[in-house]
């Protein structure tokens, strides 16, 4: 994903003088295309992402295109007022860029786990917030972005997430993708899930249960209609995200399932509400969360027997 | 621009804070007059805005990084005609868009909304930034209170504008020396103060708050003879102009009754 997000992104930037990419002070060995090419249009704003997120929204509000750039709990989290104020209730034309969503940091530890920062970031009214889910969405929603603009937070994964999508899907904002249409269960996975989410289809099909499988990389605006209909049509709705179950895919989904009315039940896999202090690689953080194929196809069977 | 001379300009300005935080029962009557007299150098002889056309591309931008002070910017852009003083009565009314804590949204001239601190230094070395970036000449300018160089924000900003030389960014500080409960040096001292701001790679001066012609002097500069940012450290009295407001933090919360501002508006009025 942060391969296809630098190669769009610089593609763009080639013909958009305006377009300006500020990093606090990471992007090693993927930002140096981007500067070498477009110097002028790159800022290094050092270790400080309250002045880089300010600084964006000044940028902005003056006639730039702005994308800030971190590792995803620190220009979200670190500067949060700076979103809210600055660039959220001016309409500024930034968008906030995190790589590494969710686990993906692991062995690092809990200080780079961004595990709430959907949750954070949807409460901000008039913020875009969007977590594809493979590089083709990465693809799609970038685009999306650059021409609509912001105000936005991209949640990235890392390197080397497998292609779901044969081509770029036609994900415009707002809007969940379906990739596959079932009859008992409707799988919604939000960013670097996709791929585990797909593969735990598969599983189920084997044992004789049909699932939907929807991407939803928009989590604002959120794509309400698509939630409501797939309650009305199946029997079990599992939301699946690299995340706290608490605000994020889930609980948005969890919102307009309470509102509609709808009785078809919701269970929410995610990262559980408690910090991580054990050390592990993003393979196996997940596994801890369940978060595997494994896991999610077990979980569907059982909760499918407890309906 | 105004008609009227900095002076009266900045006369103006006290005037309507006083009744702005009478009738509107707010705070920061105090921090309002601390200001009066910079706001009144910047709208009245240094900034270049059009009030007939308050998004004019080659204008100056200033942002008042100070919000709780928005009052005063309020009187300001009133009185230089970016719209009617008659306007000015609806401040912190009930469905008002001129909130205590200074609002861009349908407020003509109001470039930033503020009022968390330690933002307005960051806005506006991004927009200095940008200007230099499409070489444009406009100039950005940050007016802060002394309180808000608390925020290690304001510092990384500072960082920023000194490494990369930001002769388009003056930031004029409002040195009152006092904050919320009691003086900046009870609460954290920030002495030796242009030393700091040199040490970051500023160019300072050190100004009368309330002498117009010595603050436009260190406000009004031309980038193109500088190469590092500017700080104005313009040493204020809190409450200037009315006596028993003072250096008195009561007045950082409290409103003037109905006595009070008769006695505020004869001294002011002066």
């Amino acid at each position: 994903m942060r391969t296809r997000f630098f190669a769009d992104l610089l593609t763009a930037a080639r013909s958009d003088p305006n377009l300006v990419l500020i990093t606090g002070d990471l992007g090693f060995g993927v930002v140096e295309p981007f500067v070498e090419a477009c110097p002028a249009q790159f800022v290094n704003a050092g270790v400080a992402e309250q002045n880089m997120t300010g600084m964006a929204a000044g940028m902005a509000m003056a006639g730039a295109k702005v994308f800030t750039y971190s590792i995803a709990n620190f220009p979200t989290m670190r500067c949060l007022e700076q979103i809210r104020n600055d660039v959220a209730y001016h309409g500024a034309d930034v968008v906030i860029v995190g790589v590494g969503g969710g686990l993906a940091y692991g062995a690092l530890g809990m200080s780079h786990h961004a595990t709430e920062d959907i949750a954070v970031m949807r409460a901000i009214p008039g913020l875009a917030v969007v977590a594809p889910g493979d590089p083709e969405e990465t693809g799609a929603v970038l685009m999306d972005l650059i021409e609509r603009g912001g105000p936005a937070y991209l949640r990235l994964g890392k390197a080397g997430e497998r292609s779901v999508h044969a081509s770029r899907p036609d994900v415009a904002r707002g809007q969940a993708v379906t990739l596959r249409n079932g009859t008992d269960v409707a799988l919604v996975s939000t960013g670097a899930m996709l791929p585990v989410v797909v593969d735990a289809a598969d599983d189920l099909d084997q044992l004789g249960i049909s699932s939907t499988v929807v991407s939803s990389p928009w989590i604002a605006p959120f794509d309400e209609s698509t939630v409501r209909r797939l309650a009305s049509t199946h029997r079990l709705m599992v939301t699946v995200e690299e995340h706290s179950i608490t605000g994020g895919l889930g609980g948005a989904a969890a919102e307009v399932l309470a509102e509609s009315g709808s009785a078809c039940p919701l269970m929410r896999i995610g990262v559980s509400h408690k910090f991580n202090s054990v050390v592990g690689d993003q393979g196996y953080l997940r596994e801890v969360h369940g978060l595997t194929r494994q896991s999610i196809s077990k979980r569907v069977v059982k909760r499918l027997e407890d309906i | 621009m105004t008609e009227l001379t900095s002076s009266e300009l900045s006369r103006k300005i006290r005037q309507h804070v006083l009744r702005m935080t009478h009738h509107g029962r707010s705070s920061h009557v105090a921090s309002g007059l601390s200001v009066a007299d910079i706001l009144a150098s910047l709208y009245g002889e240094v900034l270049r805005v059009d009030p007939s056309d308050p998004d004019w591309l080659d204008r100056d931008r200033f942002v008042m990084s100070k919000g709780h002070a928005g009052a005063a910017v309020y009187a300001a852009l009133s009185e230089t005609g970016f719209f009617s003083p008659e306007s000015l009565a609806a401040h912190y009314q009930n469905g008002s868009t001129f909130s205590g804590h200074v609002s861009h949204v349908g407020v003509p001239g109001v470039e930033v909304s503020t009022g968390s601190l330690g933002h307005g230094l960051s806005i506006a070395t991004g927009m200095a930034w940008r200007a230099r970036a499409v070489g444009a000449g406009w100039r950005a300018y940050a007016l802060l209170s002394d309180g808000e160089c608390d925020e290690g924000s304001t510092w990384e900003a500072a960082l920023f504008a000194g490494h990369h030389r930001m002769s388009n960014l003056i930031a004029v500080i409002d040195y009152n020396k006092y904050q919320s409960l009691a003086t900046t040096d009870e609460t954290l001292t920030l002495e030796p103060f242009a030393d700091k701001w040199v040490a970051f790679g500023w160019d300072v001066i050190e100004v009368d708050g309330h002498d117009i012609e010595e603050i436009s002097a260190g406000l009004d500069i031309d980038p193109r003879d500088r190469d590092r940012p500017r700080c104005v450290i313009a040493h204020t009295i809190k409450g200037k102009g009315v006596s028993f407001m003072e250096n008195n933090v009561l007045w950082h919360y409290r409103p003037p009754s109905d006595e009070e501002l008769a006695l505020a508006l004869a001294e002011v009025s002066e």
